[in-house]
């Protein structure tokens, strides 16, 4: 099918020769919608009409909107098992599949349509955001069940889904970035849905400011490819890439400020320091949104934009680095904190991390990027539930130090947990096992010098996330108890109602088995390939397979070793000892590397004195010509204003004046 | 008898009758009927007061006038396309003379909604029982109070409505006098009629008639001058005379020096305009809101059709002076408006400053420019009688709630009221998705066209002034506390719903869909006025 559907029509002048006369052989080809495609619309509508439903509809809606909600939510993964299945059914060239919505902006040469695109890599992200979204909204019935803003919290979890979904799903940067945008929004909502603390009020605006800095690179790389390319639709500016008529110079600048947008949404250096203070938010919505659904858009945007980071070697190569030292950053303050919920956060940082290095390998791993990222949308979701069956059941307390031996009172949460704990450290045959050990032979094949580097990153990686969450899975659920059941703090451990460990199951069956089917056989790569192109080729490695995963193996238990020496065999205090008394590490790992001293240094500051600077400006520029100039035209006012006496004779007389005007201006005229 | 084809010209009336005959001239009712229906109405209206009972007035008035101006409405429509000099050439029917007409009956059935309306003064409406009694006396107090109306109000605003309709059609200046008087005696009875604050109406009406009198000297001496000049009245004659180049035309110019000043005045442009904010304000509001649209449109009608037909061969020598008129009356009506207290008051002052906007689509003097000022008249009519509609329902126990300082707060007491208000202000000021915007755009792009460029400068500087005021109300009205013991919006005055709601909603239209008024009006300007 080579009908041609709306949104591919080239749409500035300039660009229809530029495309048509490069056109590639492996320029995507997007199929129109028919069928059960025509359809894919109610992806989107169904979680916003829930939202909309929601927030109009008042306290009317407070007994079953979180019903509706889920409902919608549900349904809208039903769509998108359909699709899927729909999309198997095609031929591997057809299993892109574009819907014209509407011409959003029609303005001359400026023609922007919106439009859905639905292939192999939208479809992987719908069913991971709609599937792992509804059991969030599950989880949340039971987790949310005595909040009394329950309903403004549904709504903005559908509000949240709809806005990510609409990210995946744009045809061009422009109806991504309008998604990119609502997601930023709905992230804030939630992450300051307990806007009475004002922990989550501070960090619901940290989490929208650095936001808002990736955003702009975001915006500016958008403006930059209609300035070059004159459109802003996918197929266009691939087809323009690939043929190589944009410069190496501004594909580069390009790339870049993507990758800055990449980085704000995900977390990465240097923009990783809003992640854990977002965890003041609801635990849910950490588990949606800070672990498996939000901070992956990043990896989305690079790997759908994989055709002009193919081309460019620099951007790849900054993507890289960012992705290995964000690794390590993620990891090492992991090690650090006693809170659950930022353990799990640095935890998610540094994964992410992972994902960037595998992004930033170029075809070689674009495919094991998006495989470990839906494998970790699993399992780090599955860990947040978890947490937050922890937390629900010793009375909001977040720190480990006063958790240990609740396996026994909480086992369904104990043995999810587990799986996903063990999913995340590699254990084989799960999850982590096989997408984590791919993407660190991916580094390590790709050669020379580097190659090592970013390899032995990644490797030291998997052994310290090992220490760390095994750290965290022993403190919390074996070792000693250091809660007590009497006096003023009591606690009361139990396990979480069904609601709640329900959802937990199946997110746990599936960081169990997840990697196996993903790697195994090839088959996600096979399947992403049409999007993101071939993988390199078996057997070119630096280091034999087999040796490379034993290696892994090996620095995993090494970490996992540790912790157990360390928190297992030894007593846990249930007070952290002050700074003055642990290394060096430590405290700056407490202190988040620095991170926000940085982010006060080079964003905060500056943009501080440029706003005083500019402050100091209008008041005495632009303000004081405003007053000047409102000033003297009051004045003028009100002096004219005495001419309107209120007597009709010096009315009259100014009449009179005023026709000997006319008459002589008229006549001037004539004599002149 | 057979007439000629062509017009018959006045001298050949005047000769005829010394030769003892007299030629009747054939008189074409149908294209005449909205002007002979508005007549029609006007006098029923005068033989209902003088005959039926106080009741039967009451309740027969009103819908008389509405039903009388729509269905010389709907003539209107059905002449659409016409364009002839009829009457011996007394009155000329085209498509800007039709479009007027279609915009001035509109705007006086809103008014007579207006008008009639009954539920906002606890006794009776705007209009005051008993013109006669004297303020201050003590058949004043009952005068307020009682539930009479001086129902000579629909007769009167029908023989102004009917003057505006002829006002638009004359082909003659003699013509066009008459229709001023028919249009303006009834207003300044109209301006006299408010049932609160008597003294000020009074007054409002005392001064209109004597500085109208004294515009009309002047536009009846301009006449002479120029009759005395082509030797003829017709507009189409006196374009001919002033084709041909004579020794001697200092009688020209002085004649349309005079008539213009004499049209001037009724627009409000400066410096003929220091009537306007007294009578804008003494007047009773919806007698107000009838002018505001009503005379504007009437008198920008007259204007445009004297400076089109009998004076466009002149326009190089009248653009000046057309200029500086303009100027004058942006850069006043704004910046006068800025310290107004009364909210009456500053609608009139930015009345003044519209006209000068409007002027500016005069000055740009190409089709383009007719087209802007044709839709620029329908969109501000719209606008503003909204905008006195609604100060109508704002009162407080002595009548309406004039001053600026009462509608403190206003936005919160009475949200949807003032946003409506706040809508129709940024209308005034010609914000973009507004009518305002778009009318404003149409006659300054004329007039770049036109080589005015200068003048939309002014333009621009002013509407920036302007906006100032306007959006200062809407910031007194939304972001300050209510004052204690504030007016009262009234609920419920059906009438007045009626005529605000249809104001702001087209206000809205033909700032989001202008294009269908912008075709109708760019058809009329391209066919132009008939010769």
């Amino acid at each position: 099918m080579s009908t041609v559907p709306m949104s591919r029509v080239p749409t500035h002048p300039a660009a229809v020769p530029m495309v048509t006369r490069y056109a590639m052989p492996h320029e995507p080809h997007y199929a129109s919608a028919t069928g059960i495609f025509s359809v894919m619309w109610l992806l989107l509508v169904l979680p916003l009409a829930g939202a909309a439903i929601l927030l109009l509809g008042g306290r009317r809606t407070n007994r079953w909107g979180h019903l509706l909600a889920t409902a919608a939510a549900a349904t809208s993964f039903v769509v998108a098992l359909l699709l899927f299945f729909a999309l198997l059914g095609r031929s591997g060239d057809d299993r892109a599949v574009s819907q014209h919505l509407f011409s959003w902006i029609p303005v001359n040469s400026f023609q922007v349509d919106a439009g859905l695109l639905f292939d192999q890599l939208s479809a992987l992200f719908v069913l991971l955001i709609t599937g792992v979204g509804t059991l969030i909204h599950v989880y949340s019935i039971g987790y949310m069940a005595h909040d009394p803003a329950r309903r403004k919290f549904f709504a903005y979890m559908n509000l949240f889904l709809a806005s990510m979904l609409l990210l995946v799903l744009g045809d061009n940067f422009l109806v991504l970035y309008a998604g990119w945008e609502l997601v930023g929004l709905s992230s804030y909502l939630l992450i300051k849905f307990w806007e009475d603390r004002p922990a989550a009020a501070t960090a619901a605006n940290k989490a929208f400011y650095m936001n808002r800095v990736g955003d702009v690179g975001l915006a500016l790389a958008v403006m930059f490819m209609f300035a070059t390319v004159g459109s802003t639709n996918f197929d266009t500016v691939f087809g323009a890439a690939a043929a190589g008529v944009i410069g190496y110079g501004t594909l580069t600048a390009i790339a870049l400020l993507l990758l800055l947008g990449a980085c704000g949404k995900s977390g990465q250096f240097p923009l990783q320091a809003w992640l854990p203070d977002a965890m003041e938010g609801p635990t849910p919505i950490s588990a949606l949104i800070h672990a498996a659904t939000m901070v992956t858009a990043g990896v989305y945007l690079i790997a759908r934009a994989n055709p002009i980071f193919t081309e460019t070697q620099a951007a790849r190569t900054v993507v890289v680095i960012i992705g290995a030292g964000t690794i390590l950053i993620g990891c090492v303050i992991g090690c650090a904190y006693d809170d659950i919920k930022k353990v799990l956060a640095y935890s998610t940082v540094s994964q992410i991390g992972y994902m960037f290095l595998a992004v930033g390998l170029g075809p070689a791993g674009y495919a094991l990027g998006i495989m470990h990222l839906l494998a970790h949308g699993f399992f780090k979701a599955g860990l947040f539930l978890g947490a937050g069956s922890v937390i629900h059941a010793m009375n909001d307390e977040q720190d480990m130090r006063k958790y240990g031996a609740l396996w026994r009172l909480m086992p369904v949460t104990w043995a999810t947990f587990g799986i996903c704990y063990l999913a995340i450290i590699g254990f084989p045959p799960l999850s982590g096992f096989f997408t984590k050990d791919k993407i660190i032979e991916a580094a390590f094949d790709k050669g020379g010098t580097s190659g090592y580097l970013l390899g032995s990153a990644a490797l030291l990686g998997a052994g310290i996330t090992a220490f760390y969450m095994t750290r965290l899975f022993l403190m919390t659920f074996h070792g000693e108890r250091r809660w007590s059941d009497k006096g003023p703090r009591a606690v009361h451990p139990h396990e979480s109602p069904r609601v709640m460990t329900g959802p937990m199951i199946p997110l746990a069956i599936g960081a169990a088995v997840a990697g196996g089917l993903f790697v195994l056989g090839g088959s996600v790569q096979n399947w992403l390939a049409p999007v993101v192109g071939e993988s390199a080729e078996e057997g070119v490695h630096t280091m034999s397979p087999v040796v490379l995963t034993a290696l892994t193996l090996l620095v995993a238990a090494g970490g996992f070793a540790g912790a157990y020496l360390r928190y297992q065999l030894r007593p846990v205090e249930a007070v952290a000892p002050p700074d003055a008394e642990v290394g060096l590490v430590t405290v700056a790992a407490r202190h988040d590397l620095y991170a926000n001293t940085f982010n006060e240094a080079v964003f905060m500051r500056p943009g501080q004195y440029a706003t005083r600077f500019l402050v100091w400006l209008d008041t005495v520029g632009v303000d004081g010509a405003v007053r000047g100039s409102a000033a003297a035209v009051g004045g003028l006012s009100g002096r004219l204003r005495r001419t309107q006496t209120g007597f009709v004779r010096s009315y009259a007389l100014s009449m009179l004046g005023g026709a000997v005007l006319v008459v002589g201006a008229l006549y001037l005229v004539k004599v002149g | 008898m057979s007439a000629p084809p062509t017009a018959v010209l006045a001298q050949d009336a005047l000769a005829q009758s010394i030769q003892g005959t007299i030629d009747v001239p054939p008189i074409q009712y149908a294209a005449l009927s909205p002007i002979i229906i508005v007549f029609g109405v006007a006098l029923a209206a005068v033989l209902i007061d003088a005959f039926a009972s106080a009741r039967t007035r009451r309740l027969l008035q009103p819908p008389l006038a509405a039903v009388g101006f729509a269905v010389a409405f709907v003539a209107v429509v059905l002449l659409h396309g016409r364009r002839q000099i009829l009457a011996a050439g007394a009155v000329a029917i085209d498509s800007p003379t039709l479009f007027l007409e279609g915009a001035i009956l509109l705007f006086a059935f809103l008014a007579v909604l207006l008008v009639a309306e009954r539920r906002l003064d606890s006794s009776g409406g705007a209009i005051v029982a008993s013109a006669a009694v004297t303020p201050g006396s003590p058949g004043a107090t009952a005068a307020r109070t009682s539930a009479a109306v001086q129902t000579e109000v629909y007769a009167l605003m029908a023989f102004s409505v009917a003057g505006m309709l002829l006002f638009v059609s004359a082909n003659t200046l003699l013509v066009m006098f008459v229709a001023l008087e028919i249009l303006s005696l009834p207003l300044y009875l109209l301006a006299g009629l408010a049932r609160r604050r008597r003294l000020l109406s009074q007054e409002a009406a005392m001064k209109y008639f004597l500085l109208g009198a004294f515009s009309s000297a002047f536009f009846i001496y301009g006449l002479a001058f120029l009759y005395g000049y082509a030797g003829s009245v017709d507009l189409g004659r006196i374009a001919d005379a002033a084709g041909t180049a004579t020794a001697n035309d200092t009688y020209l110019y002085l004649g349309m020096a005079l008539l213009g000043i004499g049209l001037f005045f009724k627009i409000g442009a400066v410096p003929f305009h220091s009537w306007t904010p007294d009578v804008y304000q003494g007047s009773p509001t919806p007698i107000t809101a009838f002018m505001a649209a009503g005379t504007k449109v009437a008198a920008f009608g007259a204007l445009l059709r004297v400076f089109y037909v009998a004076f466009g061969g002149l326009r190089w020598d009248w653009r000046p002076t057309v200029w500086t008129i303009a100027i004058m009356t942006m850069v006043v009506g704004a910046v006068l408006a800025l310290t107004q207290r009364d909210i009456k008051r500053m609608l009139a002052y930015s009345a003044i400053a519209h006209a000068g906007f409007l002027l500016t689509g005069l000055a740009a003097a190409n089709s383009d420019g007719l087209r802007g000022s044709l839709f620029y008249l329908v969109a501000y009519g719209f606008t503003t009688i909204a905008a006195f509609g609604l100060i109508t329902m704002v009162r407080t126990a002595d009548g309406e709630a004039s001053d600026l300082s009462q509608w403190q707060g206003l936005g919160r007491r009475s949200p949807v009221l003032a946003g409506i208000f706040a809508f129709l202000l940024l209308a005034l000021a010609g914000i973009p998705l507004t009518s305002g915007f778009t009318g404003k755009f149409a006659v300054f792009q004329a007039a770049v066209a036109g080589n005015a460029t200068p003048l939309v400068v002014v333009a621009l500087v002013t509407s920036a002034i302007a906006a100032f005021f306007y959006v200062r109300v809407i910031v007194l009205m939304f972001f300050q506390e209510p004052v204690m013991d504030g007016p009262i919006v009234v609920t419920r005055p059906t009438l007045t719903y009626a005529a605000v709601g249809i104001g702001a909603i087209m206000t809205l239209l033909l700032g989001v869909a202008p294009q269908p008024l912008l075709d109708l009006a760019g058809t009329a300007a391209t066919s132009g006025f008939v010769r």
